[in-house]
């Protein structure tokens, strides 16, 4: 039974649309997502004074910064781009972050919680949560508050994780930058409505109706760069708690861990302590999205954070998490 | 270059496995019921069945502590959402779901069912082209499913579907499938009244299901042989949505202008209806002024069309100075203009809709200030009875009459749902409190423009072409000026016909008058007939009291083929087909200036 939808879809041939004279041809459903995504970049320009894009580098961040280049074309991206970085990213995606942003000739913010880096914050040392709350959490309103941005774009998608399936396109964040999901205005039709008093703000999510295919089919379809860590290359990695952590980078190997090379990719770019890698032979796009019907697991299941207590994300969120 | 792109490696049958995930369509769809219809298993089974969740989001499941069935796994646990909700054991908002199948990308807006969640049906019907009523074999239509389906047809969703489902516990018996069928085909029957914005007639189509087993959910069940209708997935797959039409007129609302030096400037938007291609004669509203679209401008190049739906950027022959708020239309189907209008309101917020308060309105890309003039009525869902009312509170649904400060664009609901709707946001609070669905323009701007020409094309007269000899004006030349002949029409028994035909005929810009007791003191007689008919007016006669005689005069006072007895026609009894006979006769006293005359 579960088998039904691929297994069907795998035979039938691939749909080629006949259309009859009087109707206009329908957009395609990918079609359809980005022309959604880049009206809602247009309406948050047009509507707030200080807009920015906050970039991670990761394939979502990719699709985002190519509808922003697409909504605003000729013109420049009207906004710039904001990274907030903990220090523990990996190298390849901060190498990745500076040449495509410059390729694309977009204006790049890096923020970092040096205070809390030279007090010494790390996973090792204050647990995954405070770690987060510090260098990303933390971090990311100072940045806003030091920009006085007063809408953020995120890649955040619905289908990521469950909490996430009731978040509104404009998600509106409270002069302490909290989300109370109580207090969120209903969205009909194609209305965004981002009035906002001093000090609060909007997180505006373009991407809500995208999901993990639909991003690797567009990455496919549009051919837009994304960080080589994505696709499946032997690497040197440690077995730790049941993930494959990369070598990489500012990571202290345990006393009994021994470093070996496997074939594996990332499925979701995070910091190298707390982003396990999966072993996979997918280095292409095709293999990747291929991989993700025959490896039903959600993307985010590598990332420690999440499972440290049931609904963790949405407290997260109410604290201000992207 | 893209790392592994080059040496891609894939079988031939991922291959088309891709080509056709690219070229799939989307549909959204809506789902509402009761408490435990099934909503939740529903969705569940069909993003299971459809590999949207993934394995590892089962197994956080199965190991929750909350699970609240023994047995079989619950489907439902899969969809709630915030803990708050999960807690209580109920869902309160719009939660948006996805998957996939090998025709199409599906997005579900799931909204809860109570009664104080009108709000969130709405919301979730806005965007929908499908809604999926839940109906429990059981217990029948509800008020929930009433509700739901009304509002899916005042929002203007196309397709409604009646899923009745838990067939198991009636013995997947056809006895009970047709009876709340029949059901709720009245039901659609008394839908279609209130809502009346939609020139269709509103169709429900009934599919019997199990979402526990898993029957014509997915696959067809040999256990309703007596069903030979699709799976409720199939038919969501076999929809057509909402097809654009080459002939759907063009709007083009802008969104935001791109000025990226002074050699460039684009109108950037998203078409809402219609089409477009390079050469296009366009008319920008406010300012009235026509144009040609030069080119379709995107990061991947200028298109030779864009259709609905698309996001593009137009670049203008001429230089006009539009922005945000204009709208750019085909020159021949042109939107309505006014500041007045009635519309069906959803009211969202606990502060309610009076005629005190000025809210902010916003319709496509305009954004303006209104008021509300009068409260029509108040909508029951329940008993789809319309009540007076003073205000809207949270949840209503009324007709109400607004007043805007300035006028705008827009088209009607039915015939729009981008242009022809709104949302209304509280000034004080920026809380977006209504949303609407205009359904009438008053005191439309457009007439006021035509009234305006009118007016213009009276000029000056010099006083020497005043000059004896000058010969007489023709009836000929009046028709042509008034651009239809003049005509006589009696509406014996259709008197009361008569205002809204001069009415409808005057807006329509015909010269046109109603001879009634009140307006022709004297007798009638062949020289006010005759005189009437010389001046070029349509005149429409009053009495059902008239002899053969003074008939028979008026006959010789005119040419016949010119007078119509309205008596005389063969209609079928109603007001509307005497009317519409009566606009017919009526067209063909045009003239055009094409074919003269003379
Ligand atoms: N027998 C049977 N039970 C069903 C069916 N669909 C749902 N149920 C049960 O009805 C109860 C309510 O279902 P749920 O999906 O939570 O309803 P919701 O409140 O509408 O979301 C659960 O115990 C389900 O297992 C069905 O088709 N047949």
């Amino acid at each position: 039974m579960t088998q039904h939808v691929y297994e069907e879809s795998c035979d039938a041939a691939p749909v080629i649309s006949m259309e009859e004279p009087s109707t206009v041809r329908r957009l395609s459903h990918l079609e359809t997502l980005e022309a959604e995504s880049i009206h809602i970049l247009r309406e948050a320009v047009a509507g707030f004074a200080a807009p920015v894009m906050l970039y991670s580098i990761g394939k979502d961040s990719s699709v985002l910064l190519r509808l922003a280049q697409k909504a605003f074309y000729p013109g420049k991206i009207p906004f710039p781009l904001l990274h907030v970085d903990t220090g523990y990213k990996f190298p390849e995606m901060i190498e990745f972050r500076d040449n495509y942003t410059r390729e694309v000739g977009a204006r790049l913010i890096v923020h970092k919680n040096q205070q809390a880096l030279d007090d010494g914050a790390s996973p090792f040392a204050i647990g995954t949560q405070k770690c987060c709350g510090l260098l990303k959490t933390r971090s990311l309103l100072d940045a806003l508050a030091e920009g006085s941005f007063d809408a953020a774009f995120g890649g955040a998608r619905r289908d990521e994780e469950k909490s996430r399936a009731k978040e509104r396109i404009y998600s509106f964040r409270d002069a302490a930058g909290q989300w109370d999901p109580r207090n969120q205005r209903p969205e009909l039709w194609n209305y965004y409505n981002g009035r906002i008093d001093k000090g609060e703000s909007i997180r505006i999510f373009p991407l809500s109706n995208w999901t993990e295919l639909d991003i690797w089919l567009y990455i496919y379809k549009e051919n837009i760069p994304i960080v080589p860590l994505y696709f499946a290359k032997e690497r040197e990695v440690v077995v730790r708690g049941g993930s494959l952590i990369l070598t990489q980078g500012p990571i202290p190997l345990l006393p009994n861990e021994k470093p070996e090379r496997r074939k594996v990719r990332m499925r979701s770019l995070g910091c190298v302590p707390c982003t396990g890698a999966i072993a996979s032979d997918a280095d292409t796009l095709p293999k990747i999205i291929e991989e993700m019907f025959s490896f039903h697991r959600s993307e985010r299941e590598n990332r420690a954070i999440d499972h440290d207590q049931e609904g963790s994300m949405e407290m997260k969120k109410r604290e201000g998490y992207f | 270059m893209q790392p592994g792109f080059a040496e891609a490696h894939i079988s031939s049958t991922f291959d088309k496995f891709l080509a056709q995930h690219l070229d799939r369509d989307l549909l959204r769809f809506t789902t509402a019921g009761s408490v435990d219809d099934g909503k939740s298993t529903l969705i569940g089974r069909l993003l299971y069945d459809s590999k949207a969740i993934y394995q590892d989001q089962v197994q956080a499941i199965q190991k929750s502590s909350l699970n609240r069935s023994t047995g079989p796994m619950d489907f439902s646990l899969l969809t709630d959402g915030l803990r708050a909700e999960r807690e209580q054991g109920i869902t309160i908002d719009v939660a948006y779901r996805y998957f996939t199948t090998a025709r199409r990308k599906f997005i579900i807006a799931d909204t809860p069912g109570h009664e104080q969640y009108t709000r969130n049906m709405a919301t979730g019907a806005s965007t929908a082209d499908a809604a999926v009523v839940l109906v429990d074999a059981r217990k029948g239509i509800l008020p929930q499913s009433r509700r739901h389906a009304c509002i899916a047809a005042l929002l203007g969703i196309p397709n409604i579907i009646a899923a009745i489902n838990k067939m198991d516990l009636v013995d997947y018996s056809e006895e009970v499938f047709r009876r709340l069928e029949g059901d709720l085909q009245e039901l659609a029957q008394q839908i279609a009244l209130p809502t009346a914005q939609h020139a269709a007639a509103i169709s429900i189509k009934c599919i019997p299901i199990s979402a526990l087993e898993g029957d014509n959910v997915v696959t067809r069940s040999t256990r309703t042989p007596w069903y030979g209708g699709p799976s409720l997935l199939e038919y969501l797959e076999e929809i057509p949505v909402a097809e654009a039409n080459s002939a759907d007129p063009f709007r083009f609302p802008v969104q935001y202008v791109i000025r990226p030096d002074d050699s460039f400037r684009g109108f950037a938007g998203q078409i809402i209806s219609g089409s477009v291609e390079p050469g296009d004669r366009v008319v920008a509203l406010p300012s009235g002024q026509t144009t040609r679209v030069r080119s379709i401008v995107t990061f991947d190049g200028d298109l030779p069309q864009a259709v609905t739906g698309s996001s593009v950027t137009l670049q203008l022959e001429d230089e006009l100075d539009l922005s945000r708020g204009d709208v750019l239309v085909s020159e021949h189907d042109q939107p309505h203009r006014s500041r007045r209008f009635v519309a069906n309101v959803v009211w969202l917020h606990a502060t309610p809709l009076d005629l005190r308060k000025r809210w902010i309105f916003r319709q496509s890309t305009d954004e303006l200030r209104v008021h509300a003039k009068r409260i029509q009525s108040r909508l029951d869902v329940n008993t789809m009875e319309r009540h007076p009312a003073a205000q809207l509170g949270l949840n209503d649904i009324g007709t109400v009459e607004f007043e805007a400060t300035r006028n705008f664009s827009f088209d009607l609901y039915a015939q729009n749902r981008s242009s022809g709707s709104f949302i209304l946001i509280d000034p004080l609070t920026n809380a977006t409190v209504g949303a609407g669905m205009i359904t009438q323009s008053l005191d439309d701007a457009a007439k006021e423009h035509r009234a305006d020409t009118y007016r213009r094309a009276l000029t000056r007269i010099p006083v020497a072409s005043i000059a004896r000899g000058t010969p007489p004006v023709a009836v000929s030349e009046r028709s042509h000026r008034f651009g239809h002949r003049p005509a006589a029409i009696w509406l014996g028994t259709w008197h009361s016909l008569a205002a809204p035909l001069e009415r409808a005929l005057f807006e329509a810009g015909y010269q046109v008058i109603v001879l009634d007791d009140a307006n022709s003191t004297s007798e009638w007689n062949e020289g006010l007939i005759r005189g009437l008919y010389t001046a070029g007016l349509i005149a429409l006669y009053t009495t059902n009291e008239i002899s053969d005689d003074k008939k028979s005069r008026l006959y010789s006072a005119i040419q016949h083929d010119h007078v119509l007895d309205a008596d005389a026609l063969d209609h079928d009894g109603e007001d509307s087909s005497v009317v519409q006979l009566i606009l017919d006769w009526i067209g063909g006293l045009r003239i055009t200036a094409a074919k003269g005359d003379r």
